[in-house]
């Protein structure tokens, strides 16, 4: 009697100590996606000023657009600066879709330099800028699909005993508000024709 | 796909990767120790004076011999792999085509959440990709030919096929396969010329009738399954590695839709590829089922049936263009991305 009393225990133990473990590991999983999502901003706040710089001789008198992308930018580092899972991911959100706005209206303004678009330097920026967008909306999907795996984790029964004592609390998802953003933002600077 | 699921992919292939190892080794076993046990029993009736083959050094030479390859398999498998297809490695992008190549792994190997792997490119006008590598060196290849019928999109979406391989593990497995498979071919070729010309230049071989009388049955019984496990054993693990592959593809068809949530765009990229009737010339044929689709063109993966069941690395690209346009419709209607279809 007394070894199944003891084996049970032993059981429940092991139990206990590899669901704690799952969901810490889970809980960095997290993390580590937003630290993805990071970089992927980074990289696009650092290709502005170069994007900028390449179309601001062609195009001086369009300066209050230029001027919005820069503004937007530089308003977007400061929310992402003090955001992580536990919060401001909403903020983030809200000024990164307004960076978007401001860079496809500069798109549009750029469309009607002709002069502008044969050059060979905005084709490569073409491509870096659709990439960039996509490696944030990538990094974006992935952080959102291992944050939801961990909260429906610490909410499920056996774990969500374990919730408190593992400092777990929900991450909070990139939820995407203005209905524009949903679409990837289509950036064409250059002549390519897509198929 | 969940991470239950991939958890259980991978554990499978790993399972599987092991299975060959032993099997190939078995196989070589069997090589060397059974030609030394049809050569005992040949010589055991010898007079003094005769050789007696008493030591299996043929068995111990397969052995070490076939440990070595699969060591070298598993160190230089990918690299090997590569460097049969003429591949050269893309250290910093030249061309825009090139360019958008190494984004688009960037890409997707942060939708996958995977490391990047290293970037090649093989010179041949063919669209077709591949995915190699063992243990956290991953390597994936794309033609010339692909960068320059795809768009954007359907490159991104080709790649993300590739990357899902790499997740999933499957790439190890399908490495060892073309590196094991490809030695099993060479060596049974070897054997069965080294059989075929002693037989016509020696006149006291094996198989003359004069001496059959005073023969050994139990020694001809033991040749003669030697003989024939030496000859089906290319065959056999053809087949093997076909089978392994073809289930594989619509797994990481699906994954790839799950890493772009476009499955249309790779139903588009396997239409354009499949409509390229030349065959991938660069790609030889025992790194076939590292493929995208079957280097050989549309003769297999075009039919359906037993035959092409059998033989052919790829499933139907029919069927799995069918599947990705029904997960594109179901994610249109619904907004939800529903794989197992």
């Amino acid at each position: 009697m007394m070894w199944i009393f003891l084996a049970v225990l032993a059981g429940l133990a092991i139990w206990l100590i590899t669901a704690y473990n799952g969901l810490v590991e889970l809980k960095g999983q997290v993390q580590n996606a937003w630290k993805q999502i990071d970089v992927q901003l980074k990289r696009r706040y650092d290709l502005i000023p170069n994007l900028v710089n390449a179309v601001k001789g062609a195009m001086n008198f369009e300066r209050e657009t230029l001027e919005a992308v820069i503004r937007a930018r530089n308003q977007a580092i400061q929310v992402q600066a003090a955001a992580g899972p536990e919060g401001g991911v909403q903020a983030v959100a809200a000024a990164e879709a307004q960076l978007g706005a401001a860079l496809s209206r500069l798109n549009v303004v750029v469309e009607q330099y002709p002069d502008l678009k044969a050059t060979g330097n905005i084709g490569q920026m073409q491509e870096e800028l659709t990439s960039t967008e996509n490696r944030v909306a990538f990094a974006r999907q992935f952080y959102n699909d291992t944050a939801t795996n961990y909260n429906i984790r610490q909410r499920q029964f056996p774990w969500s005993l374990l919730a408190g004592m593992a400092g777990t609390s929900p991450a909070e998802l990139w939820e995407i508000s203005d209905e524009r953003e949903r679409e990837v933002p289509v950036v064409d600077l250059s002549m390519t024709t897509h198929p | 796909m969940n991470s239950a699921n991939l958890f259980e992919q991978q554990k499978v292939n790993r399972r599987r990767s092991i299975a060959l190892i032993v099997i190939f080794l078995l196989f070589c076993a069997w090589i060397g120790f059974g030609a030394d046990l049809a050569f005992y029993l040949e010589t055991s009736r010898a007079g003094t004076g005769h050789y007696r083959h008493t030591i299996p050094w043929f068995g111990i030479a397969f052995l070490i011999l076939g440990t070595w390859l699969v060591l070298e398999g598993w160190r230089n498998g990918p690299l090997q792999v590569l460097r049969s297809c003429a591949a050269r490695e893309i250290l910093s992008a030249q061309t825009p085509g090139e360019q958008m190549l190494v984004n688009t792994v960037e890409e997707m190997a942060i939708a996958s959440g995977i490391p990047r792997p290293r970037i090649w490119m093989i010179p041949d006008s063919d669209p077709n990709a591949l995915a190699t590598g063992i243990d956290g060196r991953a390597h994936l290849a794309a033609t010339e030919g692909l960068l320059a019928i795809l768009g954007r999109d359907e490159l991104q979406a080709v790649v993300a096929h590739e990357m899902s391989h790499i997740r999933n593990c499957d790439v190890r497995l399908m490495t060892l396969l073309a590196s094991l498979v490809g030695v099993l071919a060479l060596v049974s070729d070897w054997t069965r010329r080294i059989l075929l010309d002693s037989g016509r230049y020696r006149t006291g071989g094996f198989g003359t009738p004069s001496r059959d009388r005073d023969r050994n049955p139990v020694a001809l019984l033991v040749l003669i399954l030697w003989l024939a496990s030496v000859v089906i054993a290319p065959v056999v693990s053809r087949l093997l590695a076909l089978g392994v592959s073809r289930s594989r593809e619509f797994l990481a068809d699906a994954t790839a839709a799950q890493f772009t949530r476009n499955p249309l765009a790779l139903a588009s990229a396997l239409e354009k590829i499949e409509s390229a009737v030349t065959p991938t010339r660069s790609v030889t044929r025992g790194s076939a089922h590292l493929c995208i689709a079957d280097p050989q063109g549309l003769k297999l993966t075009g039919s359906e049936g037993i035959f092409a069941d059998l033989f052919a690395t790829h499933p139907p690209m029919r069927l799995r263009i069918a599947r990705l346009k029904a997960m594109g419709y179901r994610l249109e209607k619904t907004g939800k991305l529903v794989t197992d279809i």
